[in-house]
């Protein structure tokens, strides 16, 4: 089981939370802090799995988290799930955001924050990893935003060029991750 | 910000989305807080408005607000309402907000029961998709319930899209509504083979979770997850697939023997790393299971190994520690293999990952070994010194200890070296594990009696430098060690050797500032520690020195009698008086010593933490008994208000404690026992702590492990500052390297001497090659202390479960098949049926789970639950056919030559129909039981031998002997051939008593010994009668037949298309002294019906029933029939002839009979939801006809049940007095019934495409009734 999937950049600030049992708003700041305070200390070169976080969890919890750019993706999972599976699943996730926002880079995530919510719904559900496959998410999200266009909305209007784009680096495209195979599952 | 409130209009705000809020945010950056509470009345502006878009706006900028810290609890409405939007858009703004903040207490939770159910049933799919994402994420049990039946509709849905996300949610319907689990267990264990691999994996997924928490209940689904291992490529679903294996393996070592050849195989085969490594978890999980009596699993060992540290080399740091982690988990069983890379752990606790360190860490605890201690911990030592996060610092320290402690110091070999790696570790700052080495020390110092006189002196030298700790005040800090220093020197004060410095030193008034706890261990230790100055001091013939002591005391003891901690002044006043009146005497030139002393004399010995709880309780003694009767009235008008809800009746609600029986005893004294468990200041009934002391015997009993000592002791000269050079603990070190050369040397002196005898004889016998584990003797010392447990312990079992983990709830035996009562909750009955479930729930408090419903569930049955009957009875007669085994192999034998011509046909069906193959236990053995892995043509046969005969109807069993097994009778052969003996046996007994009172019914008798069912979807209040529809079919004085009146067709998969088929079970009961056999059963076929006649046989054949019956025996066979039209009932004359065998003579009997096809023998038991019902009624393509019965003396709920039973409807929904029923006929036509009663009138309104047939059903119903 997933317990909290959260990404926040390179100063703790939160981009999107996603808790999968309860919390209140308190604890949930608590737990990002403290999620950010042992994940951010961490050398770049360094394995992506944490043990040890207080708050949330316990023994049997573990943090897993990649480090793109100014950002960093955790997931907070016990020990049902693989860890390696779960890195991939944070490549999938990126990958994903990468194809809907078309090159994706922080502002992305901090202006559409429900557009990714509506994506991770896609991939996990409930704390379970509801698909891995990125085409199929993509199809998915892809019918709902048609769907909402077809209803017309004023109110969001999807213009991203406003934004400077980031160089929002994916692996395989800079850093360390391009030496590495990435992927541990063959999604 | 001025502009915005002049432009503050509705206009303005409908502009503010949530892009603005974020660039707001973003440009207030100095006063953020203020400008997103002028956000938030804005917000709460909008949400005030009709229109729904401005509230899906408000709600989606507030769901961003929430994730920054915001509480928007205060929205829940406006979510809710945003939720009910019909635009999809705002539906998925609303939910989504709701997932973020809805919790199991947000009371508005409540009113989304119907917009969801509502959203679930869309035609939209992605509504459908979008509730049920927000509902893994708030459902609570009340959803949970209502929704359950819902979601479990969604695992069928058409769209695999749906059909995934409604598996998934199903485990947290699970977790909220445990109930609910084994009803829809059947359907998620179909998903397991779903066409989509997404729904596959969510099915696997879901029950891996599950599987996890209480595998047990699992077991018997491995040859289903091993089929699914040897034939998925979804590297996903693989995983979970062989974790799940990982967690059943413990329970079933003959499962682990059969996962090692395919696992080794995807461990050689796999390139996905991932799945390697859980390959190889799953492996160590297996061979840790086998770790006892299988010796040829070296090779796996090995391989694993050999993987494992692959990963670990890798430059990749997540393989690295994940292969370590992995390492870890082999160190238990096979610590051998692990050793063997000690260069490579080693490394690794050099690496600069400190994730990577920790793990190697770990696994140091079964690298040491007495040779390597020391050279492990100073290693360690070292990174404690280096090492920077007081975290990870700690970490070393404990593991330091713990590497040193474990299995009770077996690896230390120089206590000396350890005290002083002790005393070391007292010198980190900031430590929080103070009281870890403080217990340590005590440890090591009580029960290694001969390193006291060390451990003293070192002691005596930390309370001397006590300045150097008591920089960290904190709880737990460093100054703990002081508690164990100030105990070890009062305690052991005969060994110190300037006592009068370390008495200065406990009593300088900066100790006073010391936590309370240890200020009260000096004041007490100061006192045992002036015992002993006294005794030394008595002896010499200066008397001042002895009374300088005591004024010292008197001068320094005030200064603790000020103390705020209670302990501390208690005892410094105490020992202060003592002291006064001490000296009192010493002016008199009394000798006082002998006395004082005395009042620390005797030992104390280390006992067992345990050693309280393994105390046996005495024979007799009833701890749960009362001492006094409490006075019964209080307790039993606790009681009353209770009873009154639950039991209406008038005659029970007199006073109750009048006639308490042993239940409510029983019940009074559980609660009893609650109560107490949760009361703090009752003090739990244990047996006297004394007695153990009393028990024990003297010091000279406790069992000590005397390990010679080949070299003398030796105590170095401590230092009273800090050592210089070397740290201390180095020093040892060395001595200790010293003492081990010498040691070899003399060894290998004694060794060359003995070679030199032997030689002569046979040359060389073996060199003493490198220095192994068991030729290091002990420096010194060591007789450790074992502890003591009290006499005859009991062994202890207790393993501490949570008793909080909801996962617990969901402990449910999945193979027991499914009670009636057990139904998913469907709207409808909600209304009617809440409050008294509710009530019940509260009754049932402490009822398992598995066995939710009342006792009068047994009795009732219907007719619907066939199914799950007859999986029950083909589950005793496994165990039946277990037992037979024994006596009656040949039988058995005779048996099986036939089945396997059947087979191929049960096979067929029952991989249409998976949920019938509940597998058991007795399967699941036979599956393991076949050693090698199953080609295709195993597991069918498997299967099939698994899979009860889907729909036999009640079971009557007897010895089945085939008599000729070349007359081959596909299904009803194999059937009855299932059939066994235990039901028969209670039937038989009841049938001969009804033949005593002459009641040969014909049609319906009630009350045959058939196993009743019941109705489940009708409300249960009272025990319904029971019910059969066997009836007698005919009877002479050799044979009786019962006839279960045209049963339901055979095929239920089929019977829509093939819709022309009936079952007829027949009991034959030989009610003779005679053997019956040649059986042949035979029927006329008419136009319309004809008996089904295995192939190339003619039209007027009989056929052979496949059993013969002893005296007294039944046994039951099953006919099919094909039937053209249904609409009419029918009747077949036929003929059974058989061969009476006596001991001298044989004769051929002949019985005629008569079978009656009724039209509701075509009607199949169908559930039916409302709103399809309703649809149906509306359709208008129904003919309508009613039927009136007067006099119908029966509860509303018994006729209903009733008319299930007997005509095969089920319930769809009921109110009050008045309920809808529904079913279908095996040629699809639809019947309803509106069932009305008043006093004792009953009315049926009936719909039916097809007139005849309702007609035939009606007068059918009518004369049920009007039998009774």
């Amino acid at each position: 089981m997933i317990k909290a999937i959260l990404i926040f950049n390179n100063h703790g600030k939160p981009r999107l939370s996603k808790f999968y049992e309860h919390y209140n708003e308190d604890t949930e700041q608590q737990i990002i802090r403290e999620t950010f305070h042992l994940v951010s200390k961490r050398d770049e070169n360094v394995c992506n799995f944490l043990e040890g976080g207080m708050l949330i969890g316990g023994s049997d919890y573990k943090l897993i988290y990649r480090h793109y750019a100014t950002l960093y993706f955790v997931f907070c999972v016990d020990s049902s799930e693989s860890e390696l599976g779960i890195l991939d699943l944070i490549q999938v996730f990126v990958e994903t955001l990468d194809k809907c926002f078309e090159n994706v880079c922080e502002l992305d995530l901090i202006f559409h924050v429900d557009k990714v919510h509506n994506i991770l719904a896609e991939m996990v559900m409930g704390g379970m990893v509801l698909e891995t496959n990125m085409n199929e998410i993509i199809t998915q999200v892809d019918a709902q935003n048609k769907m909402e266009k077809s209803e017309f909305f004023p109110f969001f209007s999807f213009s991203l060029s406003l934004y400077r784009r980031l160089s929002f680096s994916l692996p395989g495209r800079t850093g360390r991750h391009r030496q590495k195979n990435v992927s541990y599952c063959h999604v | 910000m001025a502009l915005k409130i002049v432009k503050g209009s509705i206009d303005r705000m409908f502009d503010k989305n949530l892009q603005d809020l974020v660039r707001g945010i973003r440009n207030h950056k100095e006063d953020e807080a203020k400008y997103i509470s002028t956000c938030i009345d804005e917000i709460k502006q909008e949400l005030k408005q009709d229109n729904i878009a401005v509230k899906a706006n408000a709600v989606c900028k507030l769901t961003y607000l929430q994730m920054l810290g915001y509480d928007v609890s205060w929205a829940a409405f406006n979510i809710v309402e945003v939720m009910s939007s019909s635009k999809f858009t705002y539906k998925r703004i609303g939910y989504l907000a709701a997932s973020q903040c809805f919790h199991e207490n947000t009371d508005v939770i409540m009113l989304t029961t119907n917009q969801i159910r509502k959203d679930l049933s869309s035609p939209n799919q992605y509504d459908t998709g979008v509730a049920l994402t927000g509902l893994s994420c708030f459902v609570t049990p009340d959803l949970a319930r209502d929704l359950a039946n819902d979601i479990m509709t969604l695992m069928s849905h058409t769209k695999p899209y749906i059909r995934k996300k409604a598996v998934l949610i199903m485990y947290k319907v699970f977790l909220k509504y445990p109930e609910s689990l084994r009803p829809a267990f059947p359907r998620l264990k179909e998903k397991l083979e779903d066409p989509d691999p997404g729904v596959q994996s969510a099915a696997v997924n879901v029950i891996c979770e599950l599987a996890r928490r209480n595998p047990k209940n699992y077991l018997s689904l491995a040859p289903l997850f091993f089929k699914l291992m040897t034939s998925s490529t979804n590297n996903w679903v693989l995983i979970k697939i062989i974790k799940l294996f990982g967690a059943l393996t413990p329970l079933e070592p003959r499962l682990g023997k059969k996962l090692i050849e395919p696992l080794t195989n995807l461990i050689h085969s796999t390139s996905a790393m991932s799945l390697l490594y859980e390959c190889v978890n799953t492996v160590i999980a297996v061979l840790i299971s086998l770790s006892s009596g299988m010796p040829n699993h070296s090779a796996s060992i090995q391989l694993c190994v050999q993987k494992l540290r692959i990963l670990i080399e890798d430059s990749d740091q997540n393989l690295k520690y994940l292969g370590l982690l992995a390492m870890s988990k082999i160190l238990k069983t096979h610590p051998k293999s692990v050793q063997s890379h000690k260069d490579l752990i080693l490394q690794c606790l050099d690496d600069k990952d400190e994730s990577i360190r920790l793990r190697a860490l770990d696994l140091l605890y079964g690298m040491v070994s007495k040779k390597n201690l020391m050279e492990i911990v100073k290693k360690l030592m070292i990174h404690v010194d280096k090492a920077e996060g007081t975290t990870y610092r700690d970490e070393l320290l404990t593991k330091i200890i713990d590497i040193c402690s474990q299995s009770n110091y077996q690896y230390i070999t120089n206590f000396e070296w350890y005290i002083s790696i002790l005393v070391e570790l007292t010198r980190l700052e900031g430590t929080r594990h103070g009281h870890l080495i403080a217990s340590q020390m005590l440890d090591v110092a009580i029960r290694v009696k001969a390193i006291r006189v060390f451990a003293v002196a070192q002691m005596a030298t930390l309370l001397d430098n006590a300045h150097l700790l008591t920089g960290n005040m904190q709880r737990n800090g460093i100054c703990e060690v002081l508690y164990a220093a100030a105990w070890i020197c009062g305690e052991f004060s005969e060994h110190l050797e300037n006592p009068v410095q370390t008495l200065e030193a406990m009593l300088r008034p900066k100790v006073a500032t010391l936590p309370g706890h240890i200020q009260a261990v000096y004041v007490q230790n100061a006192a045992k520690l002036f015992a002993t100055i006294l005794k030394n001091q008595e002896g010499n013939t200066d008397s001042t020195a002895a009374q300088e002591t005591s004024q010292m005391m008197i001068d320094r003891l005030p200064l603790f009698v000020q103390s705020a901690n209670l302990e501390v002044q208690e005892r410094a006043s105490c020992i202060l008086q003592l002291v006064k009146y001490i000296q009192k005497l010493q002016q008199k030139d009394v000798e006082v010593a002998e006395e004082v002393s005395a009042l620390f004399a005797g030992e104390l010995n280390p006992v067992a933490p345990k050693a309280q709880k393994k105390v046996p309780v005495p024979e007799g003694l009833d701890l749960d008994a009362w001492i006094n009767e409490p006075p019964s009235e209080s307790e039993s008008e606790d009681e009353q208000p209770k009873a009154i809800f639950t039991k209406e009746e008038p005659k029970h609600s007199r006073p109750r404690h009048t006639e308490v029986d042993e239940k409510e005893l029983a019940r009074r004294r559980e609660a009893r026992k609650q109560e107490q468990a949760n009361n703090p200041f009752y003090i739990k009934a244990s047996p006297s702590s004394q007695k153990v002391y009393q028990e024990a015997p003297g010091v000279e009993h406790i069992p000590v492990v005397q390990i010679d000592l080949s070299v003398p002791l030796k105590v170095p000269a401590t230092t009273p500052s800090h050592p210089t050079g070397l740290p201390m603990s180095d020093q040892y070190v060395k001595l200790e390297e010293e003492r081990r050369q010498k040691e070899r040397a003399e060894k290998k002196k004694k060794e060359k001497k003995k070679r030199k005898e032997k030689r002569s004889g046979r040359g060389k016998k073996h060199d003493s090659g490198p220095e192994s584990e068991e030729d290091i003797t002990p420096a010194h010392v060591v007789d450790i202390v074992t502890e003591e447990m009290p006499e005859n312990a009991l062994p202890s079992d207790d393993d501490d479960k949570d008793p909080n983990d909801p996962h617990k709830a969901l402990d449910i035996d999945l193979d027991k098949p499914l009670a009636d009562s057990e139904k998913l909750p469907v709207r409808s009955h909600r209304a009617a049926g809440a409050p008294k479930s509710s009530a019940e729930d509260g009754e049932a408090e402490n009822a398992t789970p598995q066995e939710p419903k009342k006792k009068s569930s047994k009795e009732k049955r219907d007719k619907k639950k066939d199914k799950e009957r007859d999986r029950k009875r083909s589950k005793e007669e496994k165990k039946k056919k277990k037992h037979k085994h024994e006596e009656k192999e040949e039988d058995l034998l005779g048996g099986q030559a036939e089945e396997p011509v059947v087979q191929s046909e049960e096979t067929k069906e029952v991989e249409a129909q998976p949920t019938s193959t509940s597998a058991e236990v007795s399967d699941l053995d036979f599956w393991l039981s076949n050693a090698p892995v199953p080609s295709n043509t195993q597991e069918a046969a498997t299967v099939a031998e698994a899979a009860p005969a889907p729909e036999a109807p009640a079971g009557t069993a007897a010895d089945s002997e085939p008599e000729e097994p070349k007359d081959t009778e596909t299904e009803e052969s194999k059937s009855s051939k299932h059939k066994k003996k235990k039901q028969k046996k209670e039937k038989e007994e009841k049938e001969k008593k009804k033949k005593k009172k002459h009641h040969h019914h014909h049609h319906h008798s009630d009350g045959g010994g058939e196993e009743s069912v019941q109705n489940g979807t009708v409300e249960e209040e009272e025990p319904l009668p029971p019910m059969s529809n066997y009836c007698l079919l005919a009877e002479n004085s050799y044979i009786k037949m019962m006839m279960e009146d045209a049963d339901q067709v055979c095929d239920i998969q089929g019977n829509l298309q093939d819709g022309s088929q009936v079952v007829v079970s027949v009991i034959f009961e030989n009610k003779s002294d005679s053997f019956l056999k040649s059986m042949e059963f035979n029927v006329l076929d008419s136009l319309n019906s004809k008996l089904q006649r295995p192939e190339g046989s003619g039209p007027h054949d009989g056929l052979t029933v496949p059993f013969q019956l002893p005296p007294g025996v039944s046994n039951e066979a099953r006919f099919v029939f094909t039937v053209q039209s249904i609409v009419m009932p029918q009747k077949l004359k036929g003929t059974l002839t058989f061969i009476v065998k006596n001991e001298d003579s044989s004769t051929h009997e002949k019985l005629d009979f008569k079978l009656h096809f009724t039209c509701t023998s075509y009607l199949i038991t169908t559930p039916c939801y409302s709103d399809a019902f309703a649809k149906l009624l509306e359709s208008g393509d129904l003919k309508s006809s009613s039927v009136r019965l007067e006099g119908v003396n029966m509860p509303f709920h018994h006729l209903l049940a009733r008319i299930c039973f007997h005509h095969h409807f089920s319930v769809v929904e009921r109110i009050d007095s008045c309920a809808s029923m529904y079913s279908r006929s095996i040629q699809g036509h639809h019947v309803c019934l509106l069932v009305k009663t008043s006093g004792q009138t009953v009315s049926i309104d009936a719909k039916c495409d097809e007139p005849t047939l309702l007609g035939n059903v009606l007068d059918e119903i009518k004369q049920t009734f009007s039998q009774c």
